[in-house]
């Protein structure tokens, strides 16, 4: 009994060193310093997010047309991305962006740009599907009342597409915001890191530490997919509905 | 001047041979219903004089144009041209009523308001002015088809093509449609028909043809096509729907 009570009240101490530092686990040394910690996570992913869908959307399009011009540097783009590790990619944009650009450009920057251009080669291939799913009666009917190719693709084939896709994007969301976590090889100060930085300076509760920001991460994508099978119901109902049209 | 001149025209898909040299004149107002077995080249016709297909040779001269020079602006030209397909191929995330003004807004910049009064107008006159803020998925396919007709005929075109508008319909719908073609047809709309309903050719249609392997093997009167077919084939055919 004795022991029992030692080991507990060892382990309600080491939980008050995740305690103590949990907003800095939260949100880095803000406000007085920099954004940090899982707030730096979630910025990174929905600018990750936001940037990937627009590239995504371009290169899947361009992918699909039947201009070779076009398509084949989005097959490139998407080939070349899809065949490298993400953390390949960090560190392209880490050390050849400064080079290119003739400037520094700050850890943070780089990462982000590394996640739009990783995450969209696969969005990319995500819109190529859902367009080329979208039944060619739709683009012919289109076409046929006038409309003309842009037209039909803004007015028609895209916002079936795109609500077809809702769930394969979040999938991309929860898969983005995992792997933010390899920002911290080029010391962004995202949820992985701050964990590292609170073990260092502390050197206490390593278990406890990185418990707590498994856990985070996890009902973070928790929620992320549990609202994406919610759609993904959603969707199923709107499809078996349509079908009927086809 | 016709309204539609088909010279001449021969189309290939690779190897395949799917229009041979198909000649044929429809005048304004007139209504023309092809027919012949699956594969031969009906769909390839039509959708040739909207141009959704290209042609290989020959000419389609609309109201004396050539609608497939290179210089013919396609959008133009298609919306005059309505058609309607045997899937309806509405689209399901617009209410019946946007299907419907779409395209007269975004191709010929009708105001909204405008758009709706026409769209309204013409949901009455094929039957279901009550259905406009429905989606298509919760109407019957011959209200969905009449839909897909309101649609076409929003554009106040010069010339409606039908790819078999009945064939996907069940049975008890097939009327609801035809009678719309029927009163199309004798509104003087110009038309042209893929059909296997004969009761619908005998009874508005000015002349029939009849397509089998990319050819028009015969042509006639509705009278003339169904008392005294001359070829082989027509009288097979005939003799398989009747
Ligand atoms: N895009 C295409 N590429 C190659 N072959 C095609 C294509 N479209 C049609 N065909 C072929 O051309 C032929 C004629 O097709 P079409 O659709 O015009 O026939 P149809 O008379 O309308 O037949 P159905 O009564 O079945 O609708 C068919 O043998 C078809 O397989
Ligand atoms: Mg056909």
């Amino acid at each position: 009994m004795e022991h029992f009570w030692q080991w507990f009240s060892g382990l309600f101490a080491n939980w008050g060193v995740v305690w103590n530092n949990f907003d800095y686990l939260l949100v880095g040394a803000y406000p007085q310093g920099p954004l940090g910690g899982l707030a730096m996570s979630i910025v990174m992913a929905v600018i990750g997010i936001f940037g990937a869908f627009w590239i995504g959307l371009a290169a899947g399009l361009m992918r699909i047309s039947k201009r070779p011009w076009l398509s084949w540097p989005a097959l490139i783009y998407i080939e070349i991305i899809r065949g490298t590790p993400l953390l390949m990619v960090i560190f392209w944009f880490y050390f050849f962006a400064p080079l290119l650009m003739n400037q520094s450009v700050p850890e943070t920057e780089s990462a982000i740009a590394a996640f739009i251009v990783f995450t969209g080669a696969y969005i990319a291939e995500i819109v190529r599907a859902g367009v080329l799913a979208i039944p060619k009666g739709q683009m012919e009917a289109a076409r046929g009342s006038g409309l003309s190719h842009t037209q039909a693709m803004v007015h028609i084939i895209l916002p079936q597409a795109l609500r077809n896709m809702i769930p394969s994007f979040v999938n991309q969301f929860v898969s983005l915001t995992k792997d933010t976590s390899l920002a911290m090889i080029i010391n962004v100060n995202e949820l992985t890191l701050a964990a590292r930085h609170v073990y260092t300076r502390t050197m206490k509760a390593p278990m406890e530490i990185f418990l707590t920001i498994a856990l985070l991460y996890f009902a973070i994508c928790w929620v992320l997919t549990a609202f994406s099978r919610r759609l993904e119901r959603s969707m199923a109902r709107y499809q078996a509905r349509t079908s009927h049209d086809r | 001047m016709p309204m539609i001149e088909i010279h001449n025209v021969n189309k290939w898909y690779g190897d395949f041979h799917v229009l041979k040299n198909i000649n044929e004149t429809v005048e304004k107002g007139e209504v023309l219903v092809i027919c012949g077995p699956s594969g031969s080249g009906k769909s390839t016709l039509v959708r040739c004089v909207n141009r959704l297909e290209e042609i290989d040779q020959g000419e389609i001269l609309i109201e004396g144009k050539n609608i497939h020079a290179k210089d013919q602006d396609i959008n133009q030209l298609r919306a005059e041209i309505g058609i309607v397909f045997q899937q309806f191929n509405l689209y399901p995330h617009l209410t019946v009523l946007r299907n419907i003004t779409l395209a007269p807004m975004k191709v010929k910049k009708i105001p909204r308001d405008e758009a709706e009064a026409t769209a309204l107008a013409l949901l009455e006159r094929v039957g279901i002015g009550n259905q406009a803020h429905k989606y298509p998925v919760e109407l019957s396919g011959g209200q969905q088809q009449r839909v897909a007709i309101a649609r076409a005929l929003a554009m106040k075109p010069k010339i409606m093509l039908f790819d078999e508008p009945t064939s996907a319909l069940d049975p008890e719908m097939i009327n609801e449609v035809l009678n719309v073609m029927k009163d199309l047809a004798r509104e003087g709309m110009t038309m042209l028909c893929v059909t296997h309903e004969m009761g619908f050719a005998r009874e508005v249609a000015d002349r029939v043809i009849f397509m089998d392997h990319g050819e028009i093997l015969e042509r006639g009167t509705p009278e003339h096509f169904f008392t005294s077919p001359q070829h082989e084939r027509t009288k097979a055919f005939l003799k398989e729907i009747l």
